[in-house]
């Protein structure tokens, strides 16, 4: 502190020195701290901090097609939004899609991480197979569902094993009722992901002192019970991690459901989540930025609030 | 230490690896499809009876792909290359400086500066497509190379993960570069640069997966066919014809490729990056 204000004061009454000078050395902190820091953040300001303030400048003004706005509407754009059917159908599909996917990635990533956590041989093998799709991409992983594995006719591998059973081939994809195009959504992004989540419970896995096992031991605890007791606990900095980022991955699905759904220049109205819900309202036929603005302002809210409220669960739940 | 283990505990492993096997079997399904039907003749994909393996491999699908005039797929994969390499370089030098300045110039307001990089975070990338788009289009860099590859340099996620890093790097060793005389300048670049390969390559790997298999950015932006990447181009065969359907495993096959070659040569590396990123301490 002392220092500090000696060099201020030093600063003041000496003529300024010149820039060659101040990045000699680093007596000046504040002009290396910018230039280090400097280019990201002024690219954040101008892309990030930026753009959002547009986005909500937008939202209240009708704008079509333009990045002029022209009449000021107040909030009428999230009134139009949140009456809109269309777009609280795609936070009710939302929520199913979390509602399936959360908790299934969950149990399998972590059920995976301790299944090859404890075998012995070919380990790296599992772990590699397991990871491998990360590799993948949703639409590479779309295309192979949606033309190999959930194809609608009877070349399908699900329809051909479906009737090695006798059992008829099934339209995963195009109809609503049964709604199966559920099951070729979830199970993309089990495939894609799962293999991401088990490598964290893995690296959590790791960090459990073996004491705590040993100690488990004497105590007589055994197989289940240690998992249950020992294993799980431990992994509760991991398992909050883990579940907010399912979750807000969860809320920017885009690539699997227009990958999935969208045939031929059509997309049908289910099966719609907010993201592609928007940019169908802001990027299609309208270009619509003002009600495309407004949905986007209130996603971000709902996810805010949604990360805010689980960091409050997790953390109330489990004081150590 | 050779402790004889008990009947139930040798069945709970064999138990162990058919679940790990049939998973295993499950994980590569997938993989295994691609191939096949990226090797088979249309015909042969659509026919009624199943095969496992193609009845003629067909070698010449690939050459058929890439002389296609339909599908502009050399364009788009030399566009997806320069993008992810352009990326991943210029995140990792932008993270990497202001992830350093973050953790170790101790200048006055570098607690509000952190915050506002963190609280992006909260805002998901991809719900502001719509401003950025907005933003982007105003700067006329619709179907440029320039609006692929700028708005996505500013990850505020690794210049976390860089500060956390760097915070936990050693003083002593930087402190002894100061006694030599070096600034901040030289120390990162001279002592703490070449001293952090592992997490750099890890924060690499990850940016650049995440640029390669990027999506809804290449589908708003990428609007003429030049500006394609290998991604768009797959999704657009995907969804808009379903003629050729060899070629369209071939093309995804193409666009797997990089990544896959990528995994199983540094996969020791990912994954201990994957790891040490931290997201989990």
């Amino acid at each position: 502190m002392a220092e500090a204000a000696a060099a201020g004061a030093g600063v003041a009454v000496r003529p300024r020195p010149s820039l060659g000078r101040r990045l000699r050395g680093d007596q000046d902190r504040n002009l290396w701290f910018w230039v280090f820091v400097g280019p990201f953040a002024l690219g954040l300001l101008v892309f990030v901090y930026v753009p959002i303030a547009w986005s909500l400048y937008l939202s209240f003004f009708d704008s079509y097609n333009t990045v002029t706005p022209t009449t000021f509407v107040g909030l009428r754009n999230y009134g139009d939004m949140l009456s809109d059917p269309a777009f609280r159908s795609s936070l009710t599909t939302f929520l199913a899609f979390a509602v399936f996917i959360v908790p299934t990635t969950f149990v399998a990533s972590l059920g995976l991480a301790l299944l090859v956590h404890r075998a012995r041989f070919l380990q790296t093998f599992f772990r590699s197979v397991f990871f491998l799709p990360t590799a993948c991409s949703y639409v590479v992983a779309a295309l192979i569902w949606k033309m190999s594995i959930f194809s609608g006719v009877r070349f399908g591998l699900a329809n051909t094993i479906l009737g090695w059973l006798g059992i008829e081939p099934v339209a995963w994809l195009s109809v609503v009722q049964p709604p199966w195009y559920w099951l070729v959504i979830v199970t993309v992004r089990l495939w894609l992901q799962v293999g991401f989540y088990m490598i964290l419970f893995l690296a959590g896995l790791q960090r459990i002192s073996p004491t705590l096992y040993e100690a488990a031991a004497v105590d007589g605890a055994q197989g289940f019970q240690v998992t249950r007791y020992i294993t799980v606990p431990q992994l509760r900095a991991t398992s909050a991690a883990v579940l907010l980022l399912l979750l807000v991955n969860a809320f920017q699905a885009f690539d699997e459901f227009y990958n999935l759904l969208a045939t031929s220049g059509q997309y049908p109205p289910y099966g719609r989540p907010p993201l592609v819900y928007l940019y169908y309202v802001a990027l299609g036929q309208g270009q619509d930025f003002g009600h495309g603005s407004a949905g986007a302002v209130i996603l971000t809210l709902i996810i805010g609030l949604v990360a805010v409220l689980q960091g409050r669960v997790l953390r109330l739940g489990g004081r150590d | 230490m050779a402790i004889a283990r008990s009947t139930p505990q040798k069945a709970g492993s064999a138990l162990r690896y058919v679940a790990l096997g049939l998973g295993a079997v499950l994980f590569l399904v997938p993989f295994y499809l691609l191939v096949r039907n990226g090797l088979m003749r249309e015909a042969d994909i659509t026919a009624p009876d199943w095969s496992w393996l193609p009845p003629v491999p067909q070698w010449g699908n690939v050459r058929e792909l890439f002389t296609d005039p339909a599908v502009p797929i050399a364009r788009s994969l030399a566009n997806s290359a320069v993008i992810a390499v352009t990326q991943t370089a210029l995140v990792l030098l932008l993270s990497g400086m202001a992830g350093y300045g973050l953790a170790r110039i101790p200048y006055r307001h570098a607690d509000k500066v952190l915050w506002t990089v963190v609280a992006t975070l909260l805002i998901p990338a991809s719900v502001t497509f719509v401003p950025s788009f907005v933003l982007v289009s105003t700067l006329g860099w619709i179907s440029t190379l320039r609006g692929l590859i700028i708005p996505g340099l500013f990850q505020a996620f690794a210049t976390f993960l860089f500060r956390q890093y760097f915070l936990g790097f050693p003083k002593e060793i930087e402190e002894a570069a100061r006694i030599d005389g070096l600034g901040w300048w030289g120390t990162f670049w001279r002592i703490v640069a070449p001293n952090s390969w592992g997490f750099v390559s890890a924060i690499a790997t990850i940016t650049f997966i995440g640029s390669w298999n990027a999506f809804l950015w290449p589908l708003v932006i990428g609007q003429d066919q030049s500006s394609w990447t290998v991604q768009i181009a797959v999704s657009t065969f995907l969804t808009q014809q379903t003629s050729n359907l060899h070629e369209l495993f071939v093309a995804a096959a193409v666009a797997i490729l990089p990544l896959v070659v990528m995994f199983v040569v540094l996969q020791r590396w990912i994954v201990e990056g994957v790891e040490r990123t931290g997201i989990n301490e």
